[in-house]
């Protein structure tokens, strides 16, 4: 019966990888790559449990209504209903949940404020049933009007969207319907202005993209013997989700057990809960297992989005190319809830200037409260949209000032010691001038590439792919550069921490690590990393990876490139820590036989512990025979930061710098708007590449993102209702492997003295400087303007 | 729901007539996105997977006959020399996988003016045929589209096959997609030559409620032809017929804005492709143009 | 209803399925086969790709009573199938019987391939087919969501093509979604997977 439960098929399990050397800098495989490509390994949506119900929500299909009432009688008596839950329903005095504002609604609360908002629950025995269930539920809406934009949102009578709001940023934003604003204020603008000879204004627009992730939101919640609850589920940070779990349910947080299942991709849009709550609430209620599993309509509905941006810059520059100050006004959309949109506005006004030296700036960014859908993380956060503005600006001021827009760019790029227009001092490696170098040197791809040897056209390579739209007709190449900066790590005074834990035991004979993490693997090879650092740091060949989970101290978001500085430092202090624990061991033991216990550096390598000068004095195995293993639990931290000066901007916000540029060649087909992109270089300093195999694919992976919303990514919202037109995979077109050019990287590894082993967070960076790279070529092809992205065909051919 | 299997035509006719709402499905790939978003819930399921005659072609003296559930990528792969524009929109068909189950049968009963195979049908010339326990009919393909996903058929009837005439010229076809692969169209434009009329025919795609010809387009164009003597002297297209040809199937069309695109795009489209390919088709019959389009059909 | 079929060639039985479950939902759901992914439901992203009767479908767009009587390989059954198809030669496995022959491919098809990556020991005791291997070795996969459906896609592809061009490879993959590879190192899995099996013919 109910109480008698199994454990559910796809509960994660160890993978362990042996590896003689495999430490840092070799391109190991992923210790779960056989697993992912056998079908075994378990994703959040393969969760199965003996008994259970499936989950279904009912949302809202309009923007912004009063709940006039529910009924949710007819649903409830449907054979195969199990529960039936709304608002009134909800077990604790605790009813909104929040990344750092909690201030959206579990379930909607006698008001909708955004399309999709979850209105109601049903649990029933099939997916069907529980659809059909949730179509009866009749809910009255009375429609409210819509905030839009800002001219909406600002205006004397707009709606607000959080009444009586009391979170920390509300007594400095200048209205309610502003979720945080951030000057940043340095030298002088007003003085600068005058000595610029060339200046350029600009007024650009950042569609809404969407992570799309592959594994749509899913998990399995099991109700637990004590009334608490066992949670699978896809997530960037166990611990965060725990936080904000815990306390809707009524439950301290020890009787909400988290693990991580296997995670379908991420991009930030798991950073925010989901159907997490959801599925608890109704275990809870049945006291059955849960699945539940967004189809990909809903999956558009089930997580934030990029926020859409409206940016205004102006630049100066000086005959010689010296740029003289920038002021610019950064709008983001942040839809109905606050969700991570203060961290974005925060890195887009302290990375607004990029990557290149401006002694004069004037900067302010805002997040607005909308009807919109609610945005939040996606990489690049905040960075990218930037990026996109002032990159256009460059090659704009290049262009009247007749230079070479890299050139132009060289002359003004940033170097270590620049200062930020926060006052931060660039304090690492920041070579930006030498990654625009190495992607300009690169060789270009041949010319009329689509032509096959006997004078045809291959189509394939030509705008319109397999449309056979053109044969060549109205196609022209352009070229364009770009680069960007990105922030490593959570800035602005978080406590940014991670935790590992790590064991070395002694099993059949062989010295064995197990390292233990809460950090969500979604698929960027952190596993494969911490095996690497385990193996350097303690000369083993077999590394066990432990299933994330809460049992383990938190290691933060899988996000703002921080994982591999963040938890991988954390493996790598433990694993530190263990060592010195194998040594002294080693002195107790041996101490005695020979002196250079005491003296000598002593490393772990290949099973062995040696000095410095290569002696081997021990073997681990046999030093670790009949002793207790040794399990250590540590915490990591980066060094501090502090908080932006709510009026000046001033403040040591960030840990890390990043940067990438890219060289996009495209091919448009100008009658048609059509765009091909042939080839997307890009270059990026990594610091120290821990695993080149995989650096690479994070490059790739991050630079075909910026490609998308640069062609073709774009989640529309109908100005009017505020209703999402394009939910399915069918209108939210992500490339195909016949949109992604190739895309070969160079990496530079040029230490940084604070990050472990020197690395350079690297995930988010390619993002940046891919999209405004692409729009810079298609520029170039076409001597269009071009102040959108994504760039659409009618943009091209003047048919708006 | 109910799933209906009938092992033969007849019994997929008989259950048809017994439950004229039942949904035929066969390739799934339009209906099942519907079932799986929750968009309709049919009362009945008719399977044709097991009808084999349905996917059978027969490759005729004058007209090729393509069963229904024919996949596209039979089309593509066998009828390239027939029905060289059908094959062409055929490989424009979203994915391989979607192409290895989807078939005309599905185009024609959704009757979307954005299907792929519509608008090479209609340059093609084609007839629909259908057929009930009452009897089989052709239905012109000129006839066919009778409103916004809306078809000639009767609601006993299915649709057994598409007799297409055999190409005896030059054919092409192309849709506008804002993806280089797997998309949907944003418009499209098939151009059929018929060297043995002297004539040439159109079509047009999501660019009007119903997949439609370009007539005034195509009267333009064979009045030319035959004034300058083209079909007999081979002589390249001016630059100024085919622009007009253009501006016609431009003019012919009668489009929407939706989240795809533009109505003004849509127009501008279809103009540039009928252009493009009148220059395409014109140079194939001339001979004297050895381009093979590798990867296109 | 029932709906009886042979699954990576093992019969099986599914009960009280509803009339508009796809076969991937009683291949994930009933069948305790969740290796096919459901990551679109509307034909859009190949994450679902399995062989019906051979031939490369996406299995949320087959009904699931569709399949009574057929024969379905998912990526569970993949490895199993290729070595089957290595045993019988060309056609013996595959369903279509349409399967090309195998031809000889030179290792500069690998061009780009330079993963140093050599030892994958999670695999011990596991049988993988070539495309799998070469997925690992080559760091196609990071998140993995989109494998199995390109694995079975890619398998297909070299059965018919054991000697593809990029072009190729590009247009039989392209309605395979990948969110975050950038294809790259695919097109490298695919690549090296052509090559290996051109040094063993």
């Amino acid at each position: 019966m109910a109480n008698t439960r199994t454990t559910p098929s796809g509960t994660p399990t160890n993978v362990s990888q042996k590896h003689a050397q495999g430490g840092i800098g070799e391109s190991t495989l992923r210790p779960d790559g056989t697993l992912k490509v056998t079908g075994e390994f378990a994703y959040s949506s393969d969760m199965w449990h003996e008994d259970m119900l499936w989950g279904q929500t009912l949302r809202s299909p309009v923007a912004h209504a009063e709940i006039a009432g529910i009924d949710i009688s007819e649903a409830l008596a449907l054979p195969g209903v199990y529960s039936v839950l709304t608002y009134a329903d909800l077990p604790a005095e605790m009813k909104n949940y929040g990344l750092e504002i909690q201030d959206t609604p579990v379930l909607a609360n006698g008001r909708v404020r955004h399309h999709g908002e979850p209105v109601a629950l049903v649990a029933a025995d099939h997916p069907e049933t529980a659809r059909r269930a949730a179509a009866k539920i009749k809910v009255d809406y009375r429609e409210l009007p819509v905030v839009t934009d800002e001219a909406s949102a600002l205006a004397p009578d707009a709606p607000l969207l959080h009444e009586g709001r009391d979170d920390h940023h509300a007594g400095h934003v200048p209205h309610p319907n502003i979720v945080h604003r951030q000057p940043i204020v340095r030298g002088n603008v007003e003085e600068a202005r005058k000595r610029a000879d060339v200046i350029v204004e600009g007024e650009y627009t950042f569609g809404m993209q969407d992570q799309a992730f592959l594994g749509p939101e899913s998990g399995l919640a099991v109700p637990g013997e004590d009334g608490g609850v066992d949670l699978y589920v896809a997530t960037q940070w166990l611990h965060s989700d725990l936080r904000q779990i815990a306390p809707v349910l009524g439950l301290p947080e020890e009787k909400v057990r988290m693990t991580l299942s296997g995670v379908g991709g991420a991009f930030g849009g798991r950073e925010d809960i989901s159907m997490q709550i959801h599925a608890c609430l109704l275990a809870l209620a049945t006291n059955k297992p849960v699945k539940m599993v967004y189809n990909r309509f809903e999956s558009f509905f089930g997580h934030v989005h990029r926020h859409p941006a409206k940016l205004y810059y102006e630049h100066g520059a000086t005959k010689d190319g010296k740029l003289t100050h920038m002021k610019c006004r950064i709008v983001l959309d942040g839809g109905a809830y606050a969700s991570a949109s203060p961290a974005v506005v925060g890195n887009a006004s302290s990375l607004s200037v990029g990557p290149y030296v401006v002694d004069d700036v004037d900067i302010e960014a805002v997040a607005l409260y909308t009807n919109n859908p609610p945005c939040g993380a996606m990489r690049g956060f905040g960075a990218v949209q930037a990026c996109f503005a002032y990159e256009a600006q460059m090659d704009r001021l290049a262009a009247k000032l007749g230079m070479d827009p890299v050139e132009f760019r060289q002359l003004n790029a940033m170097e270590q010691g620049t200062i930020m227009p926060t006052g931060q001092v660039v304090d690492s490696p920041a070579p930006v001038a030498e990654l625009l170098r190495r992607v300009k040197a690169r060789p270009l791809p041949p010319e009329r590439q689509w032509e096959t040897a006997g004078e045809g056209a291959d189509v394939r390579a030509l705008p319109g792919g397999l449309s056979n739209t053109t044969h060549g007709e109205g196609v022209v190449r352009g070229v364009g550069y770009a680069v960007g900066i990105k922030n490593v790590g959570f800035s602005e005074g978080f406590d940014d921490y991670s935790t590992a834990r790590v064991r070395l035991e002694v099993i059949g004979g062989e010295a064995v690590a197990m390292v233990h993490t809460a950090m969500a693997e979604v698929g960027q090879g952190g596993v494969t990393v911490h095996a690497q650092i385990a193996r350097t740091e303690l000369g083993v060949t077999h590394v066990t990876i432990h299933p994330a989970d809460t049992q383990v101290g938190s290691a933060g978001s899988t996000s703002a490139s921080r994982q591999t500085y963040m938890t991988g430092g954390a493996v790598k202090n433990t694993c530190e820590a263990v060592r010195e624990k194998v040594l002294e061991i080693g002195r107790r033991k041996n101490g005695s036989y020979h002196p250079a216990w005491a003296t000598a550096e002593l490393l772990l390598e290949g099973g062995k512990v040696v000095t410095d000068g290569g002696e081997v004095l021990a073997d681990i195995a046999e030093l670790l025979e009949g002793e207790e293993p040794i399990d250590l639990e540590l915490e990591f931290r980066h060094r501090p930061t502090v908080a932006f000066d709510l009026v000046t901007g001033q403040g040591d916000g960030h840990v890390q710098y990043t940067f990438a540029a890219h060289r996009a060649v495209v091919e448009v087909d100008t009658e048609l708007g059509l765009v091909k992109v042939v080839e997307l270089a890009c270059a990026q300093d990594v610091g120290k590449a821990l695993n080149p195999l995989s650096v690479v694919g994070q490059i790739q992976g991050g630079t075909t993102q910026g490609l998308g919303v640069a062609v073709m990514e774009e989640i529309i919202v109908d100005p009017k209702t505020a209703k999402v037109r394009n939910p399915s995979f069918t209108d939210y077109l992500i490339p195909t492997i016949l949109d992604t050019p190739s895309i070969p990287v160079d990496y530079l590894e040029l230490a940084d003295p604070n990050a472990p082993y020197g690395l350079r967070g690297l995930g988010e960076a390619p993002t940046l400087s891919s999209t405004p790279a692409v729009l810079a070529a298609i520029r170039a092809a076409t001597g269009l303007e071009l102040a959108k992205t994504p760039i659409r065909p009618e943009a091209l051919t003047g048919t708006l | 729901m109910d799933f209906l299997r009938p092992a033969s035509w007849e019994e997929a006719l008989a259950a048809k007539a017994e439950y004229p709402t039942a949904v035929p499905i066969a390739g799934g790939t339009d209906i099942m996105v519907e079932i799986n978003f929750d968009h309709r819930r049919p009362e009945y399921l008719l399977d044709l997977n097991r009808i084999a005659l349905l996917r059978e072609w027969e490759v005729g003296e004058e007209v090729t006959r393509v069963g229904a559930s024919v996949p596209y990528t039979h089309i593509m792969e066998n009828l390239r020399e027939t029905l060289p524009g059908l094959a062409l929109a055929s490989h424009t068909v979203a994915s391989p996988q979607i192409r290895n189950r989807g078939g005309v049968g599905g185009n024609l009963g959704c009757a979307s003016p954005a299907g792929d195979s519509h608008p090479a049908l209609l340059a093609a010339g084609a007839e629909v045929e259908v057929e009930s326990v009452r009897g089989t009919r052709m239905i012109p393909i000129d006839e066919f589209y009778t409103g916004v996903k809306r078809n000639a058929l009767a609601a006993d009837e299915l649709i057994k096959a598409v007799h297409v005439k055999n190409a005896t010229g030059p054919q092409q076809y192309s849709k506008v997609g804002t993806r280089n692969a797997m998309v949907i169209a944003v418009c499209a434009f098939g151009l059929a030559l018929h060297p043995e009329t002297r004539t040439v025919r159109t079509g047009i795609g999501s660019a009007a409620p119903t997949p439609i010809r370009a007539k005034a387009a195509e009267e333009f164009l064979n009045a030319a032809l035959e004034e300058g003597g083209f079909w007999d002297n081979g002589k390249v297209i001016t630059p100024s017929i085919a622009k007009q040809f253009g501006e016609l199937a431009s003019g012919a069309c009668n489009p929407i804005d939706d989240v795809r695109g533009t109505a003004k795009y849509r127009r501008h489209a279809v103009g540039i492709m009928a252009r493009r390919q009148l220059v395409w088709t014109w140079e194939q019959y001339r001979g004297t143009n050895g381009r093979t389009l590798e990867g296109a059909a | 209803m029932r709906v009886n079929f042979t699954v990576n060639g093992r019969p099986q039985q599914a009960d009280d399925v509803w009339e508009g479950e796809s076969l991937l939902y009683v291949l994930r759901e009933r069948l305790g086969l969740p290796g096919s992914k459901n990551a679109c439901e509307q034909g859009e992203c190949g994450s679902c790709t399995v062989r019906l009767d051979g031939v490369p479908v996406c299995s949320c767009l087959v009904a699931a009573g569709q399949v009574e009587g057929r024969d379905v390989v998912t990526v569970e059954g993949l490895a199993d199938f290729a070595r089957k198809r290595e045993e019988h030669g060309h056609g013996g496995a595959c369903g279509t019987g349409a399967c090309g022959s195998a031809a000889g491919v030179s290792t500069d098809e690998a061009q780009r391939w330079s993963a140093k990556g050599t030892d994958s020991q999670t695999g011990e005791g596991v049988e993988l087919s070539g495309i799998q291997q070469a997925f690992i070795d080559a760091g196609a996969v990071q998140c993995g969501f989109c494998t199995p459906g390109l694995l079975v896609q890619a398998d297909a592809l070299l059965e018919q093509n054991p000697d593809p061009t990029d072009q190729d490879i590009r247009e039989a993959l392209s309605g395979n979604l990948c969110r975050c590879t950038g294809y790259e190192k695919i097109l490298d899995a695919v690549r090296l997977a052509a090559a290996r099996q051109g040094e063993a013919v």
